[in-house]
């Protein structure tokens, strides 16, 4: 990529999602009461972190938001001050006003300087209580100021050649480069600064000295012993000094001790350095950031004198005599020079003081843990990888094919090895499907935030559970469920919950709960979102219903099928619900969406105790266990999972309910017989279907047909092809696949078979004597 | 002359940042996780010039990992440069009192970090 901090700015957005993740997930386990220090560290960096990033990328926004929660978060740490149950709220709130900001800092848009606002002072409140000054507030942020960083080196500073001895390093004390400054004035300023005499004056940005000449400074510089074992050197800074333009320095060895008086760790140089240059003092002073507080220093600029001061530079000669300098202190007398050799100075002394510092803490001296190895991956590469495998699966399957048709028996070399490939073949296929799973924690962490958003929107009282959230499901089909569970997780506090008054008038706790969950179950992902509310109102279902024409005048329903009302397309309660929930979505459009991801949703309801919807879904979307069949000459692949049992039709179970309408006694209930030619628009219905071929399919819990086929061809894996793309949705058909032999297969989508035909189908529903069967 | 830098940050971003200035600047960077990494890396590494560490940092902060460095003999006088985003003077004495040499305010400017790496290493 050509910007690599565009790259790096992307990189941090992701990184701020794990961050948030981990700060949600730290607050809510805090909250819970995990008194763990590391917890409340963790989420003190994850604020912090973000915090860091986004002033990296003048995200001011984010950034002052981030330092005030920050700051709050570090009170917390500190132990300063133990948060309420309300404090918490007061913090998860703030977390998903730090995620609004994240994201809109990404796509560039705004959010809402209310809401921001609003967190804000409860943040403060937070810490006005806990006795934080104005002063401190007020001083930090200025401190922390978001700057735009430009990667655009001046190459004069970025060589690597640069800081060897002949070559004066950078100015230190260049003031910070604004976003607007071109970093190339600095990168001349720096190669120009060789001989500050013939130099271009040097503007000063900060204005803090005039620079419209030469200044002399006089520096008096002294280390104390601790300044060798902080790591500095005194070398150094007199390089960097001289860097700065024409020094002059003069090594002071007043304070040398005779031989047999000298301490190994003591420090007994002084350095006076007559520096003329067109930088600020600031500049100079900088040079001595690191070390003020570990040396005596006096800076003293001659503005008014710099001429003749420049002159009676001292010389050699009027330095005293030093000692013969015995090690370790051996030091040779500095030439005065413009030209910017340094002294050779002490090696950095051995002190005393390092060795009595306390023991390294534990994890020095033991061997670290390996750090936990992970690799970020585009999801485009894992997705090739994914379709390549499945190129594998099928090209495996064709030389089966061939391998049969070649006529080589099972006992021969090529079809164990064959066997073997195929072996290999499927664990290469469930490898890369791990890499492509992920845990619903993050999705779950976003429905917690749903819940906080609703409960406070209708003003009621909820806990939020969730369960396995460990749980692993493909990447894609976890994206695609956040908007139906969002819905769901809504219509749970909306509709689901009762109100405070009722919840205890009916003798349950104030405080309702939701609970979502995820585990495997034989081989599919069941999500389930419960609520412990009243549960469903079937009269008032039923009403509506009828009201809307979804069924018959005075129809007789079961419970179950009164609750599977719901999904009926056109049933919403909208009009009498809250601003919440409503927006013209109805549980038919999550149903739909389930259904796309292979899914299945059911629900189930007992009155005043509440409501569950369990979905069930494939683990991948990528491969699928199929039954080959054949009607009307075509070969279609129904997916296995549909599948409850195959069975031969004959006369004495079939019965007709109509012109169209034929069901299939199945031993105590009836299920409507779909012929799968005339749904699929293949051929004209069959005299007869006596004998006929039927799978029994359910796509959904409580929806079920016995399809008519011709001919059952085999069992396998699938890998599945979209349509989607080329051909947009087709009715009845779910995707493609190709087959062993080479040829392609549509798919079929077996709940919209069901679905298409339920015109027909619809009067058996009303009838009562038939149960099991809805739209 | 060509620095070779261990910096150690737990922030991806402040790594991914880190290690562009620097290898802008024509070093070698070697980045760590958090202190522990650090003190693997840095027996990897064998000698580096100068060391960057963040302080905010899992398993092992950056007041211990300086300690852990400094308590080895060959690692007494190697300039370790602190990373914070407070310039708060009680944490420059923290900072100098685990055995820092300097310190970086984040966000820091490149070439500012380049300077205080140079001023540090000679």
């Amino acid at each position: 990529m050509s910007d690599p901090m565009a790259e790096i700015k992307a990189s941090f957005f992701l990184e701020c999602e794990e961050l948030l993740e981990q700060l949600q997930d730290g607050l809510n386990r805090f909250e819970e009461g995990d008194d763990d220090p590391e917890t409340i560290n963790e989420v003190f960096r994850a604020v912090h972190s973000i915090k860091g990033g986004a002033g990296a990328f003048s995200l001011t926004a984010l950034v002052d938001f981030a330092h005030i929660f920050e700051t709050s978060m570090d009170i917390v740490r500190s132990g300063e001050k133990t948060p309420s149950a309300d404090d918490y709220k007061t913090f998860l709130h703030a977390s998903d006003i730090l995620c609004d900001l994240v994201v809109a800092s990404r796509d560039e848009t705004e959010v809402p300087k209310e809401r921001i606002d609003g967190s804000v002072v409860t943040l403060r409140a937070f810490l006005g209580e806990s006795g934080v000054t104005e002063e401190e507030d007020e001083v930090d942020p200025a401190d922390f100021q978001p700057m735009g960083v430009s990667m655009d080196l001046p190459a004069s500073t970025g060589l690597p050649d640069l800081p060897v001895l002949g070559g004066p390093p950078a100015p230190l004390g260049f003031p910070d480069p604004s976003p607007e400054l071109p970093p190339a004035d600095q990168s001349q300023n720096t190669n120009d600064t060789v001989d500050p005499e013939n130099a271009p004056v040097a503007e000063s940005a900060d204005g803090n000295l005039p620079s419209d000449g030469i200044n002399t400074f006089s520096i008096r510089f002294r280390p104390d012993p601790s300044l060798f074992t902080s790591g500095n050197e005194p070398l150094h800074l007199i390089k960097v000094l001289s860097g700065l333009g024409t020094a002059k320095i003069n090594c002071v060895c007043d304070d040398l001790p005779p031989i047999d008086k000298l301490e190994g760790e003591e420090s007994y140089l002084s350095w006076t350095i007559e520096l003329s240059t067109s930088q600020a003092e600031s500049s100079v002073r900088e040079v001595f950031d690191f070390v003020e507080d570990l040396c005596e220093l006096v800076i003293e600029t001659d503005a008014f004198q710099s001429e003749q001061n420049i002159a009676p530079a001292p010389s050699t000669s009027e330095r005293p005599p030093a000692p013969i300098s015995p090690a370790p202190t051996a030091l040779k007398s500095v030439a005065p020079s413009s030209a910017p050799v340094a002294p050779p100075v002490p090696q950095s002394a051995p002190s005393a003081n390092s060795t009595s510092k306390p023991a390294a803490k534990a994890g020095a001296n033991s061997k670290p843990a390996k750090v936990g190895g992970t690799v970020r991956v585009e999801l485009d590469r894992v997705d090739r990888l994914v379709n390549l495998v499945g190129e594998l699966v099928i090209n495996q399957a064709m030389l089966s094919q061939s391998v049969i048709e070649a006529g080589i028996g099972s006992d021969q070399n090529v079809a164990a090895g064959l066997d073997e490939f195929m072996q290999l073949t499927r664990d290469i296929q469930d490898s890369v499907m791990a890499i492509r799973a992920q845990p619903v924690k993050s999705l779950f962490q976003r429905m917690g935030r749903i819940i906080r958003e609703a409960s406070s929107a209708v003003k009621k009282d909820v806990r939020f559970v969730t369960l396995g959230e460990a749980t692993e499901v493909d990447k894609t089909v976890i994206e695609r469920l956040a908007d139906p569970l969002t819905h769901m997780i809504r219509n749970a506090v909306d509709h689901g919950l009762e109100d405070s008054e009722d919840r205890l008038a009916n003798g349950k706790s104030k405080q309702g709960t939701v609970t979502l969950s995820a585990s495997h179950k034989s081989g599919r992902v069941l999500i389930e979102i419960s609520d412990d509310g009243a549960g469903i109102n079937r009269p008032v279902v039923l009403r509506k219903a009828t009201e809307k024409g979804l069924i018959a005048e005075g129809a007789q329903l079961t419970d179950p099928e009164i609750d599977n009302l719901l999904f009926l397309p056109g049933f919403s309660t909208a009009a009498e619900i809250s601003n919440l929930s409503g927006r013209g979505v109805g549980m038919d459009v999550v149903r739909n969406a389930i259904t796309a991801l292979g899914g299945r949703i059911s629900i189930s309801s007992e009155s005043g105790t509440g409501t569950t919807f369990t979905i069930s879904l494939p683990l991948t979307l990528a491969v699928q266990d199929g039954m080959v069949i054949e009607v009307a000459g075509q070969t279609l692949v129904v997916p296995l999972n549909n599948i409850i049992e195959t069975m031969t039709l004959s006369s004495e179970n079939l019965r007709e309910m109509g012109p169209a309408t034929t069901v299939v006694q199945l031993r105590d209930q009836f299920v409507p017989l779909l012929d799968l030619a005339v749904e699929l628009g293949f051929s004209s219905p069959r005299t007869s279907y006596d004998d006929c071929v039927a799978l029994l399919i359910s796509p959904e819990e409580d929806s079920m047909a016995a399809v008519v086929i011709d001919k059952i061809v085999e069992q396998r894996q699938v890998v599945i092809k979209g349509l989607q793309d080329s051909y947009g949705a087709i009715s009845g058909i779910a995707a493609a696949t190709i087959l062993g032999d080479g040829q392609i297969a549509l798919i079929l989508d077996a709940g919209d078979v069901i679905t298409n035909a339920s015109g027909r189908t619809r009067e058996i529903l009303e009838n009562p004597q038939l149960t099991g069967v809805t739209a | 002359m060509s620095l070779r830098i261990l910096a150690v940050d737990d922030s991806r971003t402040m790594r991914d940042m880190l290690n562009l200035a620097l290898s802008h600047a024509g070093f070698t960077t070697h980045l760590a996780n958090d202190g522990e990494h650090g003190l693997e890396v840095l027996e990897e590494m064998d000698e580096p010039d100068a060391i960057i560490t963040d302080i905010n940092m899992p398993r092992l902060d950056g007041f211990g990992f300086i300690d852990a460095v400094r308590s080895q003999e060959k690692y007494r006088g190697i300039p370790i440069l602190v990373l914070t985003t407070e310039s708060a003077d009680t944490l420059k004495t923290k900072a100098r009192n685990a055995g820092a040499t300097g310190w970086i305010v984040k966000p820091f400017d490149p070439p500012k970090l380049v300077r205080a790496l140079e001023l540090v290493t000679g």
